[in-house]
This record gives structure tokens, C-alpha cells and sequence, in this order.
């Protein structure tokens, strides 16, 4: 079970700080599909990084499978980050455009110096993750600007299971792809899901999709008590020009 | 002043090392003063190219052939002078991501304006008509006009880049991905202002892959599959019942309905195939369809698909 209690982050910003998540908490289970909904700038993509453990929260607990993580980032040792893996919304920015994309899903693995030994059975652990997450072994030799974004997010996707995480958060994975593509992604992930008991996690701003994708789905506002959050943009009202206020309030007026 | 959009057999090739990526093939659209036409498919169907194609925007390893008429003018013809003047004059882009389309480390005041003026209008009038234009998007010029583009929130973005491309009265605007990365509020809002820009007698051209934008706007809708039209009809007609088998397992990719992806992949457009391009997909396959390419034959209800199911006889 992967479960936060209390998460706060908070960023510097002009006048003060400004609480990106306040006391969040949430719990994922193994092999369940939880969908995280909530307008843009309403913290969920800080909340997915506290979780993939690549940003310290301010204050606030994760606890993986009973263990409590104490330090986020390189300092976190790896067996812990590795259980916890982060697909993020723009797959041409997550990967490196000088690594072919075999190279790329393998790179997790090469810079955890977790790569088997001899070109034979790295061969066919790629292309059995190939295989897994859809990709033809001929899309392996090519570029990233060779491939379509649904290509590449699949990539994306296997370069975060290549180090067998129990829990998946997807950040926006599909909001740049067409339909069509994002239905096949998800029936993809889906069967991993399954296969693999994945708790996964489903950050999107679309609550069509989460409320029927998921199991269960909870908004970000939701997550933190609605009072403190009043008094959190209190602080900010006296700059109109916050683009967080305008974004998290969802209203806008004219200065 | 308005003019209709005529595109006739517009095809468009790429040469590249790899052999012709053809683009777009025999399309064939029009855009009446007031119209909307959306221009929907999947990435790498054509429809960046398309809007690229009518704007001149393409490079120059391109083979182009059909026509561009706006009006009267023949934009294909055009000497490059006459078609820049043209196209600042007549025809506005409202570009997919606001935030990076407006110079960031210039105030807004001063891009509004330079906007305005490339329209022919005077410094004065080029203030007055801003002023008017963002007052109806309620905004206020001054008050905009000294920040920067960071400092806006991205509704606010989105209306100052309408106000840029409606002032002056083009003929044309054109909308490439609108809602990319927007939340579901902020498309409601931007299809509210998309509907008001075509209100105002603007022929309105929508590239989009959201489905459900194209809802909301209704209006015409053109949907693209490798290089081609495979269906063109009212908007509604295509949400309540599509006629091209593509339209149909498209609309059902929609979460709402099945989510269910299309199974195989869109062929490469190096490589289209000499029959109908959606046949190694479509569940409704038969003999037929793996011998020639259809035309665009109507169906009962008013749309044209390009699907031998709606072939007479």
C-alpha cells in the first residue's frame, strides 16, 4: 500500500509562500486504479512528484509497503524510488531525443547498473517490455522525432516498468493524444495493471475519463480541508497578477 | 468585406529521404462568411498541414497542387509580396499555445498594437478598435497592455490572442488546437468566445483533435484519415450518427461511451495504399474496399463519407 499522510508543499512565490498541496493524504492499494481530477495549478502534479518520491514535500509522511520514506530524490536509496515510477504527460520532453528509443526504455536500468549481462538478454528484455506495452521491435531503433507521441508515451511507459514498480502514477499521460490512441494506451496499461498487480495512479483533468477508467476517483480540492485552502489564497489576493490565484479560483476578471 | 474560403483539390507532398509524405490529398473544403468548418483527426492526419497550407506556411520541400481562393483572390497564384499582404490583411491565426506565442519579454500593450497595425489600421485607430475588442472579452488595454504574458492567467491569454486575431475584421480565422492542455473550464469559455468570433461574420476554421470541442462548436466538421476527407457534414449529424465506419470507431474511443481504441495502425503516409486507407481496420471491410479508393458518396442524412457502404447501387 502506498500511502501519504498529510503531504504539504509549498513554493516560494512573490509576497510569501504559496501551499502548491496542503495536507494531502491519500492511499493507494495494489492492483487498484485511483484517479487524482482537479483544474490545472490545483497541485496534482506536485503531489504525483512527492509520491514517485523525486520532490521532498515540506512536511507530511510516504509510507511504501510499510516502509517510511525518509529522503526524497538521490538521496532516497533506490530500491525505494524504484517502486514507485512517474509516466509523464509530455513524452517528447521526458526523453532524451539522442536515445533511440530501445536505449531510452533500457536507460532506468542502466543507471541503476541493473543491466543484464550480455547483448542477448538485454535483447530480449526489451523486447519483451516491447511486446508488453505494444511497440513492434522495429520502433526500437529509431528516434524519438521518428516515432508518433502515442509511440513514445508507450516507450515512456515501458521505461517506468522496466525497473518493476508496484505503483504507477501517470501524470496527464494522455491529454495530447488523439482518442483513439489514448482508449489503446489505457486497455494497454490496463493488462499490465492487471498482470503485474500495479496500483496505479491516474492524474488527469479529465473526470469523464477517470470517473470511467478508474475505480474510484478524488479530486485535489478534496484532499485538504476546504477551509485552510480559503486562507491559503487569502494570502495571495492582493496580487491580481498570481497566476495561480486566477488558475486555482477558476475565475477571471480584469485588473 | 467577408469573403468565402474555397479550398479545391488541395493535395500536398513532402519530399523528404524517406519518399514523399503525402500530407494531404484532394481536399476539398469551403468556409462561407459567419461558417465554422472543424477540421478533426488524428496527429498525422493532415490537418496541421492543411491550415499551414492555407496561411503559406509550409517549407519549401513541398509539392502542392489544387487551388486557395479567398474571394476573388487566388492565393496559390500569388506573388510573395502580394501574399503577405494578403495574409496579414485577411487572414488571422489564432495559435495553439497562447503562452508561447506571444513574446514573452515584451509588455502586451506594444504586441496588441504592432498586431493591429500589420492589419493596415493607424496608431490611433489600431488603440481604439483594441480597446473596443478586449472590452467585449472584458478586458481593459491599459491594464493588460502593461503586463506581461506571464503575468496573465491562461483565460487571459486566450483573450488577448483572440482580440489579436479579430482586430481588423479578417475574412479568415484560423484556430490551430485551441483547447491543447486546457482544463474542461477554460474550453467551455473557448468555445464560447470561437462561436462568438464566427457571429461576427468570420469565416472560422478549427484544427482540432478534441472531439469534444468539435461538439460544442458545431457548426461543419471535416474529418481527416491519412491524407484524406473521409467524412464532411453538420457536426450534430456526425455526433448523433457518423456515416464513415472511421467516424463511428472514433466516436467510440470516446470514454464516455466505450473507450474502446481502433485496433491496427493508421497507415504511413509514405506509403498510402491504392484502396480505400481505412480498410484494414474497419469492421464493415468487404471485397470491394480493398480495390479502389471511394469517393465521397452522400449518405441518407445530408454528409458525405468516403465509404462504399453509401455507394449507390
Amino acid at each position: 500500500m502506498l500511502r501519504a499522510e498529510a503531504i504539504t508543499k509549498t513554493y516560494r512565490a512573490a509576497g510569501g509562500r504559496l501551499a502548491a498541496v496542503d495536507r494531502a493524504s491519500l492511499v493507494l492499494e495494489r492492483g487498484a486504479r485511483l484517479g487524482l481530477a482537479g483544474a490545472s495549478g490545483a497541485g496534482k502534479s506536485t503531489l504525483a512528484q512527492v509520491l514517485a518520491l523525486l520532490l521532498a514535500p515540506d512536511s507530511g509522511s510516504v509510507t511504501i509497503d510499510g516502509d517510511r520514506v525518509g529522503a526524497w530524490g538521490v538521496r532516497c536509496r533506490r530500491e525505494l524510488r524504484h517502486r514507485v515510477q512517474l509516466v509523464f504527460q509530455a513524452p517528447r520532453m521526458a526523453v532524451d531525443p539522442r536515445l533511440r528509443l530501445g536505449d531510452a526504455i533500457l536507460e532506468p536500468l542502466a543507471a541503476s547498473c541493473l543491466l543484464p549481462a550480455g547483448a542477448g538478454a538485454r535483447r530480449a528484455l526489451l523486447e519483451g517490455w516491447a511486446l508488453r506495452v505494444g511497440l513492434t521491435s522495429d520502433l526500437l531503433e529509431r528516434y524519438p522525432h521518428e516515432v508518433s507521441e502515442g509511440q513514445l508515451q508507450r516507450a515512456c511507459l515501458a521505461r517506468a516498468l522496466v525497473v518493476r514498480p508496484r505503483y504507477l502514477i501517470c501524470d496527464e499521460l494522455s491529454s495530447m493524444l488523439d482518442v483513439s490512441t489514448q482508449a489503446a494506451l489505457l486497455e494497454t496499461i490496463a493488462a499490465i495493471q492487471a498482470e503485474q498487480a500495479l496500483g496505479v495512479l491516474l492524474i488527469t483533468h479529465d473526470r469523464v475519463l477517470a470517473g470511467t477508467w478508474c475505480e474510484a476517483t478524488i479530486d485535489i480540492s478534496a484532499l485538504s480541508a476546504a477551509s485552510e485552502r480559503d486562507d491559503a489564497a487569502a494570502t495571495v489576493r492582493e496580487r491580481p497578477w498570481n497566476i495561480r490565484r486566477f488558475r486555482s479560483r477558476g475565475t477571471f476578471r480584469s485588473a | 468585406m467577408s469573403a468565402r474560403l474555397e479550398v479545391v483539390d488541395l493535395s500536398v507532398g513532402f519530399r523528404t529521404r524517406r519518399g514523399i509524405v503525402q500530407a494531404l490529398t484532394q481536399v476539398s473544403v469551403s468556409v462561407a462568411p459567419g461558417e465554422r468548418l472543424l477540421v478533426v483527426g488524428e496527429s498525422g492526419s493532415g490537418k496541421t498541414v492543411l491550415a499551414h497550407a492555407l496561411l503559406a506556411l509550409l517549407p519549401h520541400n513541398v509539392d502542392i497542387s489544387g487551388a486557395i481562393r479567398l474571394g476573388d483572390q487566388a492565393l496559390l497564384e500569388l506573388s510573395p509580396a502580394e501574399l503577405r499582404r494578403t495574409r496579414a490583411r485577411r487572414m488571422a491565426l489564432i495559435p495553439q499555445s497562447p503562452a508561447s506565442a506571444l513574446n514573452s519579454v515584451r509588455r502586451l500593450g506594444g504586441q496588441l498594437v504592432e498586431a493591429a497595425r500589420a492589419r493596415g489600421l493607424s496608431e490611433a485607430d489600431a488603440r481604439r478598435r483594441l480597446r473596443e475588442l478586449l472590452a467585449e472579452l472584458d478586458l481593459d488595454l491599459d491594464a493588460v497592455g502593461g503586463r506581461y504574458v506571464h503575468q496573465l492567467s491562461g483565460g487571459m491569454q486566450q483573450r488577448i490572442v483572440n482580440a489579436m486575431a479579430l482586430v481588423g475584421e479578417p475574412d479568415i480565422v484560423i484556430a490551430d488546437e485551441p483547447t491543447s492542455g486546457l482544463d474542461s473550464d477554460l474550453v467551455d469559455t473557448t468555445a464560447a468566445q470561437l462561436r462568438a468570433i464566427s457571429a461576427r461574420g468570420a469565416s472560422l476554421l478549427v484544427i482540432t483533435h478534441d472531439l469534444r470541442l468539435a461538439e460544442r462548436l458545431g457548426g461543419r466538421l471535416a474529418l481527416l484519415y491519412a491524407s484524406r476527407i473521409v467524412e464532411l457534414g453538420p457536426t450534430a449529424a456526425f455526433f448523433q450518427a457518423p456515416s464513415h465506419p472511421y467516424g463511428r470507431e472514433l466516436l467510440r474511443a470516446l470514454p464516455e461511451r466505450e473507450g474502446k481504441s481502433i485496433p491496427g495502425m493508421s497507415p504511413q503516409l509514405t506509403a498510402l495504399p491504392s484502396h480505400c486507407a481505412f480498410a484494414d481496420r474497419c469492421p464493415d471491410r468487404f471485397d470491394r474496399c480493398g480495390e479502389a479508393i471511394p469517393d465521397l458518396y452522400p449518405d441518407p442524412g445530408g454528409a458525405l463519407a468516403r465509404c462504399f457502404l453509401h455507394a449507390a447501387g
